[in-house]
């Protein structure tokens, strides 16, 4: 730990500075990792050159391995029954973790999931720590407080060998949300309403704080989902401050300080907030009491109206380059200018991803789905996020409720969120869609993706189109 | 904190040339669309890769071919002269989205050593440094010069020691770029051995650090058992 320091500082300049190990000319610095999420499809060629290389794991013990991009999720999985350079995939992580020493939990692990839903409920996601993935939704972590960052397989590499990470000290940009979210409107509408302000691009280079009173009144899952998307708006991290809310999630986790040691860190996590005085280069205030149950028209993640909204018109396009770009956008999509979100109708609904696939998500959904009928025509997926989610969905008979309700469910991972299993959409078919990431061919080629809540997604499978879920008689 | 000068790095004669980057000249493919994504640059088809080479087959995919594999007559890098070429011009929020580092490798099989855009996702700037591809940031009326030499046709010509951009008619344009990866690119180094010289600094942060935070420090029983049946 740095000594005390003068100036005022974020919450983010704590957690750096409380991990550089040396700073260089330019002011980069050398940064030590204190967790590493590894997986099967960013590490493989990660391995191999540390492998070609003759260099070890540097620290095995902060190193942790799952599988979940590629696996299947078809009830009653096996190792055999992915797709066939999937499952390549999943034998070479399986082989590398236990050639360098590192904890991998596999497909039949009951801890198994998502590498951003396991993290935390193993309680591997701590305040003040800072968190490496070969995965750009890695920032997902910093909702409790901890400095997470997406790298690229050579950085994964750089990891691996030297536990470090090189990096400039981003700028910063502070997102207070004051005002309560109204019925029915979630953390993700509320992140959908930030990028469309922003745009995608809006918070390239720098780390977000998300602050403020409705942030603060957000549950641990709803803090994710907010951290989870700051990359949608370019921002190399997203954190809140760790609060009561934070210190109870992580009680009793299995891999959270225990006994004594959970009081010691508790003491040292209450000082990871953001001094009073503290500077930001940039803020953004938004009233979260006016926003609305949010829907993506578009093919990135700022292309997003209110659900009771239409789709906009290229024609009334003001920035340059705009009009083209909606064009574009407008052309994969299959719409037209003006049509209202309301007359949308989907093929397929997808509840799942690091983004909205923890239990509370789900518990959302069966509020809406509970005594009611999917539309025929809509298949839809509930994907739980980890092995645990969907034991204890079972448990409290959400699993029951959905499955009466018509959705199929699913063994924990990834998904139709990246279509790198079998789980994706077919060309032309539309999904509402609980991911993070609208892009042209995300979801299968030529699929076509809109974003939405988990509740906003039970209500357009229920209804066959978009529908404003706070209409639904309870 | 120490900050020594960065010329005590070895620029040892044993890095071979390849592995610098100094300067670039070619043909410039144009791309004048935003946020275009690293879905889009490297496909899902690349991410079953479990080697870093030859991945160019699947660089921009969607755009280059069709549904069944034949290539669209209309697209870009499917013409001449742009089929060769090393640079690739593009607008706003280059390389957004998932951080696959297969995107560098795509461009780089295929033969772009470098993408000029108004701004690039941070990842993605990451993987190109690390892959020597470099990204060229260009404010939007010279990126707008770059566009029109590069739907021309014409020979555009970065030269990373001086920051600029050079155009067939002698215009040069200067770019911002970390001074930590320019050098880091004209001298060629391997980023995992010149970290490797910090291990003293390292062992002692880690000293630091555990007697700060002791719960982070050891291997738990839990942890012991996490390895696949």
């Amino acid at each position: 730990m740095s000594a005390p320091s003068p100036r005022p500082r974020t919450l983010y300049d704590k957690v750096w500075d409380a991990h550089v190990i040396r700073t260089y000319e330019d002011g980069s610095c050398l940064l030590y990792v204190d967790r590493h999420f590894v997986f099967e499809v960013t590490s493989p060629q990660a391995f191999e050159a540390l492998r070609d290389a003759g260099r070890r794991v540097r620290r095995p013990q902060a190193t942790f391995a799952v599988a979940d991009h590629n696996i299947p999720t078809l009830p009653g999985r096996t190792d055999d029954s992915g797709e066939a350079d999937g499952r390549a995939q999943l034998a070479l992580l399986r082989a590398n973790t236990a050639e360098f020493g590192i904890s991998y939990f596999d497909m039949k692990d009951p801890r198994q999931g998502i590498v951003h839903v396991i993290g935390p409920e193993l309680g591997l996601t701590q305040p003040g720590l800072t968190i490496a993935c070969g995965d750009s939704h890695t920032p997902t972590h910093g909702a409790f407080g901890a400095y997470a960052v997406g790298v690229g397989t050579s950085e994964v590499e750089h990891i691996l060998a030297t536990q470090t990470l090189l990096q400039k000290p981003a700028r910063t940009l502070r997102i207070r949300a004051d005002g309560r979210l109204g019925l029915g409107v979630t953390a993700k509408d509320l992140i959908l309403a930030v990028i469309g302000r922003i745009g995608a691009a809006g918070a390239t280079g720098h780390v977000v704080e998300f602050a403020g009173e409705t942030v603060a009144g957000l549950s641990m899952e709803g803090r994710l989902t907010l951290s989870s998307m700051a990359i949608e708006a370019g921002a190399r991290a997203g954190m809140i401050a760790p609060d009561d809310t934070t210190f109870a999630y992580l009680k009793g986790r299995p891999f959270a300080p225990q006994g004594t040691d959970f009081d010691r860190a508790v003491e040292k996590w209450s000082h990871l907030f953001t001094d009073h005085d503290a500077e930001f280069d940039r803020e953004v205030a938004i009233d979260a009491a006016t926003v609305e149950p949010m829907v993506t028209w578009g093919t990135s993640p700022d292309d997003v109206v209110p659900v009771s909204g239409r789709v906009p018109d290229p024609a009334r396009a003001t920035r340059p380059g705009e009009a083209e770009a909606m064009a574009r956008a407008l052309s994969y999509m299959r719409l037209t200018p003006g049509q209202r979100i309301a007359d949308i109708p989907v093929d397929k609904v997808f509840i799942g991803s690091c983004t909205n696939a923890r239990i509370e998500d789900l518990r959302a959904v069966a509020a809406v789905a509970r005594g009611r009928k999917v539309n025929p025509r809509v298949t839809a997926l509930v994907v739980p996020g980890s092995a645990q989610v969907k034991r204890r969905a079972e448990e409290e008979g959400i699993a029951a409720i959905l499955k009466e309700a018509g959705f199929e469910w699913r063994e924990a991972g990834c998904s139709m969120c990246i279509g790198l299993n079998a789980d994706r959409l077919k060309p032309g078919e539309r999904c509402a869609s609980t991911s993070n990431r609208n892009f042209e061919g995300r979801q299968g080629p030529e699929g076509l993706t809109h974003l939405v809540s988990p509740p906003m997604a039970a209500a357009a499978a229920l209804a066959g189109h978009f529908v404003d879920v706070r209409t639904l008689a309870p | 904190m120490s900050s020594p000068p960065m010329s005590d790095t070895p620029m040892s004669e044993a890095v071979p040339a390849e592995r610098r980057f100094t300067r670039l000249k070619g043909i410039a493919a144009p791309l004048p669309i935003a946020n275009v994504n690293t879905d889009i640059i490297a496909p899902k088809d690349l991410m079953r890769a479990v080697t870093r080479k030859g991945l160019g087959w699947g660089l921009l995919r969607p755009y280059r071919f069709d549904g069944e594999g034949r290539e669209r007559p209309d697209f870009v890098l499917n013409r001449e002269p742009w089929r060769h070429a090393a640079l690739l011009v593009a607008h706003e929020n280059f390389g957004c989205g998932s951080s696959r580092e297969h995107a560098a490798w795509a461009l780089a099989d295929f033969g772009i050593r470098a993408v000029i855009a108004p701004s690039f996702a941070e990842i993605f700037q990451n993987n190109c440094i690390k892959n020597r591809l470099l990204p060229v940031p260009l404010p939007r009326p010279q990126l707008d010069a770059v566009m029109a030499a590069a739907e021309a046709g014409e020979e555009v010509e970065v030269a990373l020691e001086a920051q600029v951009v050079r155009l067939a008619d002698g215009r040069a344009l200067p770019f911002e770029v970390s001074p930590l990866a320019r050098h880091r690119l004209l001298a060629g180094i391997d980023d995992i051995a010149d970290t490797l010289r910090y291990e003293d600094d390292i062992l002692a942060f880690e000293d630091r650090h555990f007697r700060d935070t002791p719960w982070l420090a050891g291997r738990t029983k839990i942890e012991e058992k996490t390895h696949g049946s």
